[in-house]
């Protein structure tokens, strides 16, 4: 077997992380990303260099200052220790936080995208057919936007499962609670067990591949040019 | 009597929008419109003027989709729009049709009609759906998708959408403008049809004459956002404050039945409140009605009855005013036959020849009539 418990405990880890910050940058990005498409507020700019700041920091910089705000003496620490949470570091939902942020531009732009390129008129359309701000969110946008949330889905997955920097300084390296893919490679290279580096790099490789084919392949209209692709 | 106007037949619009950007290339960057006028909330109502001029501002605004900022509307004894608040688009009972028939392209034309038919909100029996599918002659079209249409086809679609929502009034803005020649000959016979079959109000925005004189029962005539004219078509084409802005095209519009067929000589009698004319028979059924346009460059006039003249309509007629004309060669000359008015341009010239004045009683020979539909 060329992967070890600790392997496989890893990518589990991984794929439950990338899961679950999907999910949440789905629910946080999908209004964020409609703001951003819609709005003639002098925010607008701020807030989307704000979300895509992730693209051009290193990611040390990034899980640096979201360390020092989650530790127990920073403001967001002090929050949810208040809360009864605990701190947040070297946690999974630590990381969660980390990915969220991090991965935030690969979903929101996509989406904002997709938005953008629906345009005002089939709102107004629908608007005239009797259908409501709600309505038409779910009956309208939402279908006309769905190779952009597929598109966010993708991209938001697979980059936080290719996350290295923001996970090692939020998370560390706790197995089964904070040890991912990344790191555990980064652990098999620093003991020179090269082989199984290779089994888990390879496979990254493969699988990353293989979900931006599919993202290519299945649909040309996916919302994925503007995007520069950076881990 | 007192006559009151009767509210349930009326749109009461008194109120303005302010735009601070253009909807039109080409108008300024502050668009104010300003209106004050009583609709008909029945027949067709034209909107009418050149592009930039507010005229689909205005209908954005009767639909909800342009707010309004002061004013009221009020549309069969309802308010839409007041202090009070304003009923949100959604809440309107309007149909609306686009320009360009801006279907839901990731429906099927059937889901594009279940769409406005879920949406209704008492909704129509399958009978009544399928007449409004026959109506616009869609049925085959039921399983494309909109990119697969052709521009008639699509607007066709859009106007049965529209219908499907049980609209209390139409409002239709350039529903002909994006498409050609061949295609508004298409789409034509089906306005003529919803006119005549429908009993809804329609609110019609054209910048294209030969639309208002088909379709229009009134006309609203706008320029920089603000209402020129307004009142019934035969009346506000022939005022002489008008015409300027039509130009080669001012004429009046006069509406007929058609009484005699002259097999012979294959010509139509048409009678109006004022005389008959003799048309070219393009094969319109005796008891027809028939909407004639006759542009003011076709009327010449002369003091007596020109029998020797190749000229077959000639008629008596009065003088009602005269006004100058855009052209500083050029007369407009309002003339009534009856109780129908009929506009002449002629060079002022020939007016001073002739020693036109008010009331003087002279012969206009027609050279040529329109029938519109």
């Amino acid at each position: 077997m060329p992967l070890s418990a600790a392997d496989l405990a890893a990518i589990s880890l991984s794929l439950q992380l990338a899961t679950v910050t999907t999910c949440i940058l789905l629910l946080l990005g999908t209004p964020l990303a409609w703001w951003l498409s819609r709005t003639g507020s002098w925010l607008k700019g701020p807030v989307a260099a704000v979300v895509a700041l992730p693209l051009v920091l290193p990611p040390t910089v990034l899980g640096f200052y979201l360390l020092m705000a989650t530790s127990p003496n920073g403001p967001v620490g002090r929050l949810t220790e208040s809360l009864g949470l605990g701190a947040l570091p070297f946690t999974f939902w630590g990381l969660v936080v980390g990915s969220v942020c991090y991965s935030m531009p690969f979903v929101v732009q996509p989406l904002q995208n997709a938005f953008s390129a629906i345009g005002q008129r089939p709102l107004e359309m629908a608007a005239t057919l009797r259908a409501d701000a709600k309505d038409r969110f779910f009956n309208i946008v939402l279908p006309m936007a769905l190779p952009g949330f597929i598109s966010a889905s993708v991209l938001g997955f697979a980059h936080t499962l290719g996350e290295f920097g923001v996970v090692l300084m939020i998370g560390g390296n706790i197995p089964g609670e904070t040890r991912v893919v990344s790191v555990q490679i980064y652990d098999h290279v620093e003991a020179l067990d090269y082989a199984h580096a290779h089994w888990l790099a390879g496979g990254m490789i493969v699988f990353s591949f293989l979900i931006l084919l599919l993202l290519y392949l299945t649909s040309d209209k996916v919302a994925v040019g503007s995007l520069q692709l950076r881990s | 009597m007192n006559t009151a106007p009767d509210h349930n037949r009326l749109i009461e619009a008194k109120f303005s929008v302010n735009l601070s950007k253009p909807l039109c290339c080409g108008g300024a960057s502050r668009f104010e419109l300003v209106i004050d006028e009583q609709l008909a909330a029945h027949g067709v109502t034209a909107i009418f003027g050149p592009s930039g001029c507010g005229k689909t501002t205005l209908l954005r605004a009767l639909a909800g989709l342009q707010p309004i900022h002061s004013g009221l509307l009020r549309v069969a004894g309802v308010a839409w729009h007041d202090q009070a608040g304003s009923l949100q688009a959604h809440q309107r009972p309007v149909g609306f049709v686009f320009q360009e028939a801006s279907l839901f392209e990731h429906l099927s034309v059937a889901g594009n009609l279940e769409f406005a038919r879920k949406r209704a909100p008492e909704r129509l029996g399958p009978t009544q759906i399928q007449e409004i599918r026959e109506f616009l002659e869609i049925d085959q079209l039921l399983p494309q998708k909109p990119a697969q249409l052709s521009g008639g086809e699509r607007q066709r679609v859009a106007i049965a959408r529209a219908l499907l929502v049980r609209p209390q009034l139409l409002l239709m803005d350039e529903p002909l403008a994006a498409l050609d020649q061949t295609r508004k000959r298409e789409i034509l016979p089906f306005l003529d049809r919803l006119k005549s079959e429908l009993d809804l109000p329609i609110i019609y925005v054209t910048h294209a004459l030969d639309e208002v004189t088909r379709l229009a029962d009134d006309l609203l005539i706008m320029e920089k956002g603000r209402v020129r004219a307004s009142g019934p078509v035969d009346e506000v084409l022939t005022r002489l404050d008008v015409p300027g802005m039509l130009g080669e095209e001012a004429g009046a519009v006069v509406e007929g039945s058609v009484t005699e067929r002259d097999s012979q000589w294959q010509l139509l009698r048409v009678d109006f409140n004022g005389g008959h004319l003799w048309l070219r028979d393009s094969g319109e059924a005796i008891g027809q009605c028939a909407r004639i346009r006759i542009l003011a460059r076709d009327v010449s006039l002369s003091l007596a009855d020109e029998q020797a003249s190749s000229i077959l309509n000639r008629l008596p007629a009065r003088v009602i005013d005269m006004a100058g004309d855009t052209d500083r060669a050029m007369q407009m000359v309002r003339l009534a036959m009856g109780e129908t008015t009929l506009l002449a341009r002629i060079s002022k010239k020939s007016a001073s020849q002739l020693k036109l004045h008010q009331n003087q009683r002279l012969w206009v020979q027609i050279k040529s009539v329109a029938v519109l539909h």
